[in-house]
């Protein structure tokens, strides 16, 4: 599974030293070609859309190239509520999805380790909600779930773990399938309680994937517009950033405002990202 | 066993639990393909055979669904091609930069969809290309290449280089060294990036709907017609979709199962 890359999981084999040489180049420049073409320019048109003013026509979507910071603080200002909400929901989502996650993978992952035939079933039901269109699947809890639930900050969120659980739970199980199951029996041998050993050991060891498996989630989480919107399970208090994006810029063509919240939304996860990784202690992992 | 286990029952509960409510809305979108609802597809109005016999009977569904196929082809075959390149470059060789490179493929990864959708959309605004397929398979490829090249640098880190030296001791040219041993030795990292870009290009909405113009796909036909209900049919098709890629990786796991058990035997 591609996933296990994400939590490092992979045993290296001993490599044949690192040569140098034109053909590096070779291979790499299509491929960074495309990555500055349609990743890196597109990030810094982002930036100057974010600081561009209406034009003297004043039609809708005419706007110039400037300098207009305040297009930040009018994006704050107006929009906060939204922003706060998104990484509310997406932080409440991510503690709830990591308690349900953690013990599906540690079932996959430790429990059934002896059983590889019971162990491959229960990935591919893992896998299974990647194998059909993740808008029909939020699609059916909007009618799975009683109507007077629908709209609230409860269905949004409810929709957000559901979405993200796969995500979650493969990197935490990878991790957790590279657990030396004889130091648990170490710690049991040293009289440590079941408690003690899972806190002093399984823990620390998973912690990898619980870092991986939490920023899979949360990132993608905090920038959804598809469980918040109206037409699936949120309402009209639900709204979150990726919807006020979406509005901006694909209906009344407010580019500016759009690119704006776009980069206070990337610079938010940035330094939470940056700040989780260190204090997690993974900075090996980036 | 004992001792060191999470709580006897709570670990299987949980996990129980989880599983229920990952699979439950699946079971909903193949038991709602045969509802008799031709459009407002929400109620549960009886049994019908129909929407089967016919997928294609809702206006644009098998449409917007053979977009998603080309651009999932389309897509893969690009990202894979430049992604299995660039994974090679960066286990392999030592060169400046690297670092960098890492980065490059690594950020857009752990970049909001709704912030790569938008700078696109602005990119190409500035440029007055007119969105449709041709810019969906342009951002597709885009996110696609970082995951081809995470799994596939997995694969390439974990060869063994001595089979490739035995191969240059026996006279093989670099090239055949290549097409010979290496291509073959990575052939599972590289399907199985392959499939994981596949199914993220079909299965992708937010990028789509900024890069798409009036150009439709499958996930976005979804989206559209929400609000007034989505017709039984599109229920039929992700059904299918549903089956034949849980066929696929039933096949993919028996396969590693058995290869595990002879290894293991040997």
């Amino acid at each position: 599974m591609a996933f296990t890359a994400f939590s490092g999981g992979t045993r290296a084999v001993e490599q044949a030293p690192k040569r140098k040489g034109w053909v590096a180049l070779l291979l790499l420049l299509p491929g960074i070609a495309y990555m500055l073409l349609f990743f890196v320019a597109p990030f810094v048109q982002l930036i100057l859309t974010s600081l561009q003013a209406p034009a003297d026509s004043g039609g809708i979507g005419q706007y110039v190239a400037a300098a207009q910071f305040s297009n930040y603080w009018a994006a704050l200002s107006e929009y906060w509520p939204q922003l706060l909400r998104s990484f509310g929901y997406a932080l409440i989502a991510t503690i709830v999805g990591l308690v349900i996650s953690y013990p599906l993978a540690y079932l996959i992952g430790v429990k059934v380790r002896s059983k590889p035939m019971l162990q491959g079933v229960l990935l591919i039901l893992v896998v299974a909600p990647f194998f059909i269109s993740f808008l029909l699947r939020t699609l059916a809890w909007k009618s799975i779930l009683p109507n007077e639930w629908i709209g609230t900050h409860f269905s949004v969120i409810f929709g957000l773990v559901y979405n993200f659980i796969p995500f979650m739970v493969l990197p935490m199980f990878s991790s957790l399938q590279a657990l030396d199951l004889r130091l648990l029996e170490a710690g049991s041998d040293l009289y440590a309680s079941p408690v003690t050993t899972f806190r002093r050991v399984t823990l620390p060891l998973s912690m990898p994937g619980i870092v991986s498996g939490t920023l899979l989630s949360f990132i993608p989480m905090s920038g959804d517009y598809v469980n918040a919107s109206r037409e699936f399970l949120g309402g009209t208090g639900t709204t979150m950033v990726g919807n006020v994006i979406e509005s901006n810029f694909l209906q009344t063509q407010n580019y500016p405002m759009a690119a704006t919240l776009s980069i206070i939304l990337m610079v938010i996860i940035l330094v939470i990202v940056a700040t989780y990784v260190r204090k997690s202690g993974a900075e090996d992992l980036l | 066993m004992k001792g060191f286990t999470l709580g006897k029952a709570f670990v299987p509960v949980v996990g129980a639990i989880a599983l229920i409510y990952l699979l439950l809305p699946i079971a909903h979108v193949i038991l709602f393909s045969f509802n008799d609802a031709g459009r407002n597809n929400i109620i549960w109005r009886g049994f019908t055979l129909d929407n089967w016999q016919n997928p294609c009977g809702a206006p644009q569904v098998c449409t917007a669904f053979g977009n998603s196929i080309l651009v999932g082809v389309v897509a893969t075959v690009i990202a894979t091609v430049l992604g299995t390149m660039i994974a090679i470059a960066l286990v392999r060789y030592k060169f400046r930069g690297s670092s960098t490179v890492s980065l490059l493929l690594f950020t857009p990864m752990a970049t909001p969809e709704v912030v790569l959708g938008a700078g696109l959309a602005a990119q190409f605004l500035l440029a007055g290309v007119e969105k449709g397929i041709g810019t969906i398979i342009l951002a597709h490829t885009m996110f696609c290449i970082s995951y081809v090249v995470v799994a596939v640098k997995a694969r390439v880190a974990s060869l063994n280089p001595a089979i490739e030296e035995a191969g240059r001791d026996l006279y093989a040219s670099p090239g055949q060294v290549f097409w010979r041993i290496t291509l073959p030795m990575l052939a599972p990292g590289i399907i199985g990036a392959a499939l994981l870009s596949f199914a993220l290009s079909f299965d992708d909405f937010i990028i789509t709907n900024f890069n798409s113009g009036t150009a439709t796909t499958f996930p976005k036909f979804i989206y559209v017609s929400a609000l007034k209900g989505v017709p039984a049919q599109a229920n039929v098709l992700a059904s299918i979709v549903f089956v034949g890629a849980l066929l696929l990786v039933i096949i993919v796991q028996m396969v590693n199962i058995n290869k595990q058990k002879r290894l293991a035997r040997a």
